[in-house]
Formats: C-alpha cells, sequence, structure tokens
C-alpha cells in the first residue's frame, strides 16, 4: 500500500551507522583517546610508577615539583605521580564496576517494568522516583555510611545510588519496543516473556544503555572522589584520588600541588567521559547523526 | 533487466500518448532524468520521461515501489535536495521552463502555479494550528489580502471541498478531523491559489476504500470546475483507470509504456504493464465460482500469461469446526483525569461468533477501525478478551494458563502486515525461523535447520539465505520469511492480520497465491484480515464483514459479492475502484460523511442483533 521504495532506502544494520558516525566525529576521538591513555596507565602503573606509592620519606616531605619528583611529594614524603598513577586503578574500577552492576541490575528492573506492566511498573519506577530525588552523594554517603568504606562496599553504595536512572532509560524504548509486530509475533509464536525480553529486546536497546553507561561512569568516579574527599572512600594508606585531595586539603596554601594533579586527573577522567558519552548519544540518535 | 531498459518504449493507439496532446499544454515535460548522488558517483533513477498535460486533463504516472513516481513530481516542483540531486531536461509551464528558474523564483511558482497534495493527511498538516487559519495562511502568503477576507475564502473553500458545516469547522484543529476530512483540507489549501497544475502523490493510498471513492469524486469535480491540469501519481490501476486520460507505466525508472488510458488497459503492450494489470485483482471477476482463485502470472520476457494451476475443495465441512468463535467482545477502557477514572470504553469488537474449518479461508473485511484487527488479536490473545468463548482444535483458548496458553499458540498462528517490522532486525532470518522449534523444544538444532531450509524453499526462497539478515531483503520475501517462521510449529490455523496489504501489487498477487499453494498442500486455514475487497473475493471461501465491532454480514464468498443484503456491504463493494477505463468520469455520488466512532459512555448496553439468513449460511443484520 504505501511506498516502501525498496532498493533506494533498504535499512542497514543499526550498528554500523553509529559507528560510521562515531568515527566521522573528531570530538569523540578525543574522549577515546584521552580515556584509552587513563586505561593504560592505570594498567601499567606498576612498570611506569617512578616509586612505590606507599613509600614514606621524612628527606622529601612536601617537596613542590621537581626532576626527581615530578608532581611534588606529600606530607609523609611519597611521590604524588606514584601514587596518582597507582589511585587510577582505584578511580577506574570503582567507576567501571559499580556502573557495571547498576546497568546489569537496572536495565534489567527497566525491561521488566516495561514488559510486565501495571502494577509491578508503578511500583518499581515509584521506587525509581524516589531514589532519583535523593542527590547522588547524599544517597553514596548513606550507603557507604551504613555498609562501612572498604573497596566492596563502595562499589555497592555507588552501583545502589545509579541504578535508578538505568531502570528508567532501558524502560521507556521497551516499552516501544513492545508494540512492534516482531515482539508480537514472538508472543504469537508462543515464546516465554523472558526469552522475548533476552533475545528480542535488549539488543535492540542495548545502544541507549551503554550511552548512558557512559555518562554514569564519570558520575561514579566523582562520586567515588567525593566520598574519599569526606572520609568514607577506601582507607588510608592505598592511594585514591579522592583520598588525595582531602590529605593534601591541610596544606593546601604552601603545597599546592598535592591537591592540583589529582584534581587534574579527575577533571580529565571526568571529561573523557563525557565527551564520549555525548558523541555516542549523538551517533545513535538519528536527529543528530548527520552534524558532528 | 537490460532487456527492458533497452527495448524502445511501446506507444499504444495511434495518437500515440504523449507526442499530441489533444490542447494547448499547460505542463510540458521533455527528456526528464533525475540523479541522486551516491556514494561512488550519480546514480540514474528516473530517465527520459517525457509527457504533456493540458487543461481539464489527467495523467497518470504508475508504477511500483522504486519505479521512480515520486521522483518524478518532486523533480518537477524542484523539491529535491540541491547538493545530492541533479535534475536535467526540460520542465515547461505555459512556456516557461521551471528548471532554468532561480530558486526565489521557483518558491512562487510551487503553491501557486502548480500545487500538490500527498498521501498522509495525519502529518502534513501542522497540529498546533486550527484547520482554518492554515488554510487562511495559504491565501494570504501569496496574495495581498485582509484577514477577514482571507477568512471568507478559506470557508469558501472548505464549501468547496464539500465539508459539511464549513463554516463551524473553521476553527477546529486536525486533530478533531478524520484522514478523508484532512485529505479535503489539504485539497482545498491546494487549490487556495487556483493552480493551474496540480500534482496529487497518493492522495488516497492511506484512506479507507468509501473514503477513496469520495476523494477521487472530488478531484473530478473540481477539476471540471477549476480547469486544472492533474498529474496523478499512484500504485494502483484501479484508481488509475478511474482518474486518467492517459497513463505512464514506470518501471525502475523508465517510461515502458505510455499512451491513452484505455489503451494501455486493453492493448497494452510491454511484459511489465501486462504482468501489472494481470495482477490487478478484479472486483467481480470470479464468475461464478466458489472456489478461490489463483492470480494469473504474465511471463516478464514474453508477456505470455501462464496458465492458472487448479485450485481444489480443501474444506473439511464434515470435521468439527478448528476454530470456533462465540460472542466474541473486547472493549478498552478510556480513562481520563487525574485518577483515571473510566469515562466510557471503546467498544472494539461486540459479540462476534464466526467458525472456521480445516482447509477454509474466512476472510473478515471491514475499514480502519471496524475492529477486525482486535479480533485476530483476541482469538490468539494477544490481547485478553472481554468475554466471549474461542475453542482452538477442541480447546477453550479463554481458560488456559500462561503455560498452556503457550503450547497452544503452536496450533494458531499470525502473519502481520508490515513486513519491515515483523522481523527481529539484530537476528538472522535462519536463527529467527529456527526460534519457535527450539524455543518449544521440538527438536535438536540440526533437525530445527533442516525444517527451516525446507520451509524456505516451500515459501519461494533459498535455503542458502539462512545467514543472512532482514534488511537485506525485499519486503515480498520478508513477508515469506514471516510465513516461513509461522509454519515451523506445523499450525492449524493461520491469522494473516492485512499481511498483503503493504506489498506492491506484482508481489501481492504472489504472496497471495502462496498462501493458496499452503492450503492446498497443507490443509491450512485461514482468518484472512484484510480491507481490500478485490484480494478478499479472490482468495476466500467465506467472507464476514464488520463495520464497528460487530458482523453485519457473513456467509459464502460467492453469495456475500454476488447478492449483498447488508446496506454497509453494499457500499464497501460500490466504493471498489474498478480497473476499466470505462467507467471513467462516472461519479458514484457517494455520501460525503465520517466514519463513525465506536467509543460509547459508560454503562453503555449494545443493542440486541437479530440476524436473517438469505441463502444457506449466508447471515445479515436486520437493522
Amino acid at each position: 500500500m504505501t511506498d516502501f521504495a525498496i532498493s533506494q532506502s533498504m535499512p542497514a544494520r543499526q550498528s554500523s551507522p553509529v559507528l560510521r558516525a562515531l568515527r566521522r566525529n573528531r570530538f569523540a576521538w578525543i574522549g577515546i583517546g584521552l580515556l584509552a591513555l587513563i586505561v593504560l596507565v592505570a594498567i601499567f602503573a606498576p612498570v611506569i610508577a617512578p616509586y612505590d606509592p606507599l613509600k614514606q620519606n621524612i628527606l622529601h616531605r612536601l617537596s613542590p615539583p621537581s626532576s626527581d619528583f615530578w608532581f611534588g611529594t606529600d606530607s609523609y614524603g611519597r611521590d604524588v605521580l606514584s601514587r596518582l598513577l597507582y589511585g587510577a586503578r582505584i578511580s577506574l574500577s570503582i567507576g567501571f564496576l559499580s556502573v557495571l552492576i547498576a546497568m546489569v541490575v537496572g536495565s534489567a528492573l527497566g525491561i521488566l517494568a516495561g514488559y510486565i506492566g501495571g502494577v509491578f511498573d508503578q511500583i518499581v519506577m515509584g521506587i525509581v522516583d524516589v531514589m532519583l530525588s535523593f542527590p547522588t552523594l547524599l544517597l553514596g554517603l548513606m550507603v557507604a555510611a551504613m555498609l562501612g568504606a572498604s573497596f566492596e562496599n563502595l562499589i555497592i553504595a555507588i552501583a545502589i545510588t545509579e541504578t535508578a536512572p538505568f531502570a528508567r532509560v532501558a524502560r521507556a524504548p521497551t516499552i516501544a519496543m513492545k508494540r512492534r509486530d516482531f515482539v508480537e509475533a514472538g508472543r504469537s509464536l508462543g515464546y516465554t516473556p523472558l526469552h522475548i525480553m533476552r533475545v528480542h529486546i535488549l539488543p535492540n536497546i542495548l545502544s541507549d544503555i551503554v550511552v548512558v553507561a557512559s555518562l554514569w561512569m564519570a558520575s561514579a568516579i566523582r562520586t567515588e572522589a567525593s566520598l574519599a574527599f569526606i572520609g568514607l572512600g577506601v582507607l588510608p594508606p592505598t592511594a585514591t584520588w579522592g583520598g588525595m585531595i582531602r590529605e593534601g586539603f591541610d596544606n593546601i596554601l604552601s603545597a599546592w600541588w598535592l591537591v592540583v594533579f589529582p584534581s587534574l586527573a579527575i577533571l580529565l577522567t571526568v571529561l573523557a567521559l563525557n565527551i564520549l558519552g555525548d558523541a555516542l548519544r549523538d551517533a545513535i540518535d538519528p536527529k543528530t547523526r548527520s552534524q558532528g | 533487466m537490460n532487456l527492458i531498459s533497452e527495448s524502445p518504449m511501446h506507444y499504444s493507439g495511434q495518437e500515440a500518448g504523449f507526442t499530441a496532446p489533444a490542447r494547448e499544454p499547460v505542463l510540458s515535460v521533455r527528456n526528464l532524468n533525475t540523479s541522486f548522488r551516491t556514494g561512488d558517483g550519480w546514480k540514474n533513477v528516473v530517465r527520459n520521461i517525457s509527457f504533456d498535460i493540458a487543461a481539464r486533463e489527467t495523467v497518470a504516472i504508475v508504477g511500483e515501489s522504486g519505479s521512480g513516481k515520486s521522483v518524478t513530481s518532486l523533480s518537477i516542483m524542484r523539491l529535491l535536495s540541491v547538493e545530492s540531486s541533479r535534475i536535467e531536461g526540460q520542465v515547461m509551464l505555459n512556456g516557461r521552463d521551471l528548471l532554468s528558474l532561480r530558486e526565489e523564483e521557483m518558491r512562487r511558482v510551487r503553491g501557486n502555479d502548480i500545487s500538490m497534495i500527498f498521501q498522509e493527511p495525519m502529518t502534513s498538516l501542522n497540529p498546533i494550528f486550527s484547520v482554518g487559519k492554515q488554510i487562511a495562511e495559504a491565501l494570504t502568503v501569496h496574495t495581498d489580502i485582509t484577514e477577514a477576507a482571507a477568512k471568507a475564502e478559506a470557508i469558501r473553500l472548505l464549501e468547496k471541498v464539500r465539508i459539511p458545516n464549513a463554516a463551524s469547522r473553521f476553527d477546529e484543529y486536525p486533530h478533531q478531523f478524520s484522514g478523508g476530512m484532512r485529505q479535503r483540507v489539504m485539497i482545498a489549501m491546494a487549490l487556495a491559489s487556483r493552480p493551474k497544475v496540480l500534482i496529487a502523490d497518493e492522495p488516497t493510498t492511506a484512506l479507507d476504500v468509501t473514503i477513496q471513492g469520495q476523494i477521487l469524486d472530488l478531484i473530478k469535480t473540481l477539476q471540471d470546475e477549476e480547469g486544472m491540469a492533474v498529474l496523478f501519481i499512484t500504485h494502483d490501476m484501479g484508481v488509475v483507470a478511474e482518474v486518467a486520460d492517459r497513463t505512464i507505466v514506470l518501471y525502475r525508472g523508465d517510461a515502458v509504456e505510455a499512451g491513452k488510458t484505455e489503451d494501455i488497459f486493453h492493448r497494452g503492450q510491454h511484459p511489465y504493464t501486462r504482468a501489472l494489470l494481470s495482477a490487478v485483482p478484479k472486483l467481480g471477476s470470479m464468475g461464478g465460482r466458489d472456489l478461490p482463485l489463483r492470480f494469473p502470472t504474465v511471463d516478464m520476457t514474453t508477456g505470455q500469461q501462464v496458465p492458472l494451476a487448479k485450485v481444489s475443495d480443501t474444506v473439511a465441512r464434515a470435521k468439527r469446526p478448528i476454530l470456533e468463535v462465540k460472542d466474541l467482545t473486547t472493549r478498552f477502557h478510556i480513562r481520563s483525569g487525574a485518577f483515571g477514572r473510566k469515562t466510557g470504553a471503546v467498544h472494539a469488537v461486540e459479540n462476534v461468533s464466526f467458525e472456521l474449518f480445516e482447509g477454509e479461508t474466512l476472510s473478515i473485511v471491514g475499514e480502519s477501525g471496524c475492529g477486525k484487527s482486535t479480533t485476530g488479536r483476541s482469538i490468539t490473545r494477544l490481547i485478553t478478551p472481554t468475554g466471549g468463548k474461542v475453542t482452538v482444535d477442541g480447546q477453550d483458548v479463554m481458560k488456559l494458563s500462561q503455560s498452556a496458553l503457550r503450547a497452544m499458540r503452536r496450533s494458531i498462528q499470525m502473519i502481520f502486515q508490515d513486513p519491515y517490522a515483523s522481523l527481529n532486525p539484530r537476528m538472522s532470518i535462519g536463527a529467527a525461523i529456527m526460534e519457535p522449534v527450539l524455543q518449544h523444544r521440538l527438536g535438536t538444532k540440526s533437525e530445527a535447520r533442516d525444517k527451516a531450509a525446507m520451509l524456505l524453499e516451500k515459501v519461494g526462497l533459498s535455503a542458502d539465505m539462512m545467514a543472512r539478515f532482514p534488511h537485506e531483503f525485499s519486503g515480498g520475501q520478508r513477508q515469506r520469511i514471516a510465513i516461513a517462521r509461522a509454519l515451523m510449529l506445523d499450525p492449524k490455523v493461520i491469522v494473516a492480520d492485512e499481511a498483503v496489504s503493504a506489498l506492491d501489487v506484482s508481489i501481492k498477487a504472489q504472496v497471495c497465491n502462496l498462501l493458496l499453494d499452503l492450503q492446498q498442500s497443507l490443509n491450512l486455514a485461514f482468518l484472512f484480515i484484510s480491507h481490500d475487497m478485490a484480494v478478499v473475493e479472490r482468495v476466500s471461501h467465506r467472507v464476514a464483514v464488520m463495520y464497528l465491532g460487530e458482523i453485519v454480514e457473513i456467509g459464502p464468498r460467492a453469495a456475500v459479492f454476488d447478492n449483498p443484503q447488508h446496506d454497509y456491504t453494499r457500499k464497501l463493494i460500490a466504493a471498489v475502484p474498478v480497473p476499466d477505463p470505462a467507467r471513467r468520469r462516472i461519479k458514484r455520488n457517494m455520501v460525503v460523511d465520517e466514519l463513525k466512532s465506536p467509543v460509547r459512555p459508560v454503562g453503555y448496553q449494545p443493542a440486541v442483533r437479530q440476524y436473517r439468513e438469505a441463502s444457506p449460511g449466508h447471515l445479515y443484520r436486520v437493522d
């Protein structure tokens, strides 16, 4: 009935135009490059770091940046650059793992709520709304204080604060997918709801979720740093970026490098993730795909 | 393909189509060539199109998807993107070459000398302005008139396109108009500047058949009154026969045949024209046959008709019906206000009862909103009905638990309308076809693969296509894939919900033939849901006509079509465009009306209906 113009406008597989748009976006390359650099540095920290991050040296307390200590030393005489490199491992792994957990749990909840609908949907989305009305930091603070500060508990605390947005992001496209004929066809073929959600809905909404994941990973790294700054982070003497700022804060007037370098590290990482997230979003949204 | 593009164009009849216009042409197109920029250079999509249109004359450009018919009209209007397209040739409007005009001059031509109406009346009006205002705007843009004068003129135009109570509807918004009424508004806007040429690009394709009849009548009337030249673009040969003085047949960018509409229809030379015409379903062509009839096929190289395969009687009337539907009722609540109070209900399906036997095709026909699709979905329980009883193969569908329902779905399968939407774009078609068997644990992976391969061959595709993805297939091929997938579970009943409606006419004929073949070899029962009367007449054993959620007439196909009893059935049959040019300019004089709505207030009790038997098995509602 309608004119489909088969030969001219064959819809290509959905992933390829996204990758193409991403490749065209020069700004995205800055984000990807920066992030790759930070990840490599974190992985190879033991090789690159000039000193042991935990080794104290009374003779070199609070020495400013020099050719021996590029980023200076802290009040225990520990090398700031080395601590920064090791701190990247903590920040990135907490950011990545907490977002991974939040993504899996949140998307599952969102897809279930969207697919099942009705009262279940109302309850889940009600809880999500309540969780979203808390500031992320406050919620993280409450959970971290309740569980106690450790690497694992921090991941759980941050994951809990970020589950709600994933649930919301996954629900909307699920509802749109539910009305598509191939999902109806699946129902009429007698597939189980779980199978339909896993095989027919999830792969089609994954791109939406991945975009949000990269943006929320930036937020997770910020939250981790903030919690560490208040003293609810991974316990000293382990090097974390937030913890380094906290320790350097006492000497901020005499030793600026203690605060400035970890802050810059956080800034660059968050920036890289945000650029990547924005570029991904633009690439996936057909309305903005042509620009860039 | 080469065979066609190299063969010379056929001119039918002595007057020879476009070269000798009856009067001085208003619009004259010569050697129109349009190319689009692609990754590697320019791709020619319209080649050497030439035609003339005189005042009061209608020329139709007919062709299937991708034939370039819409590109032709957009080229004339110069509405294609300047960067990515190239238009060559000559488009003369009253002696002025439109292709050589500057962009500002061209803008004055559009909507002034040439107006256009489009396929989708639903999206071509701005939803936030009242209808009257939008027509008035079209007036003030091109002429210098006062607001009051513009309003008076807009009302006159609304009356001209026969919108009842035009003055009172001036301030209404597009959502308060039905599709047919919106298309009238679009026509009123197109007429605002008294154009010399009206380009109508599939103006009735999205409309119901009774509304389509009204709009075609309106265009004919207005053309007589205003003396416009009309360029009519369509894929529907029935519409062509009704409106066009002359016709150009487009095939993959080439005008393969041009001439008087009568000559094209009766003495078409080109094999493609013949194939196209033979695929067009004609109402009333069954000649007293009781069984379904295959669509004729034409050899594309010789243009000769291939003899029809015989259709044998597959209906098992002695056995218990495979599908029994008793008093099926489905209503959707309408909630409004802050607390979601029930304020009414859509009575989508109301007391529908019928039986379907093994090997039988029962068609449900009706216009949009009549509840035919909801009936199909209620039977398969994709929607939970409000009441009634559905028995499939002896099992009461309404009483089944979720897991029993999943098992029951093996015996009743659906095919959907949009072949582009019914396959998961991220799944290879092999995986999609094998999935039902694996999900129901009916066999191993290799057994599933063997069966999928066998079924792909059976639906006319080849087994080595299994690794490909849906986007690599055309609409017709995808519909075949969807059919193969539905057959994986060896169903007894297939609910085909507008299964051929989105397909091009030649593809439609092929898929209908495939369904008939499958019925012959597998004894399938089809519930064929469609709005297309001509296709229904061809494929069904019995027909049920639905109107506002109720069956108004049901019976053997021959009885319903040859001896319709209910007024609505008669109206529906009368509205179908007949692909016979001799009937051109005969107006139907149909009453201008809109389809009524099945929305009822809370507590509405549907009337108890009486049915009368016209002949054995042929029932109609007594109103």
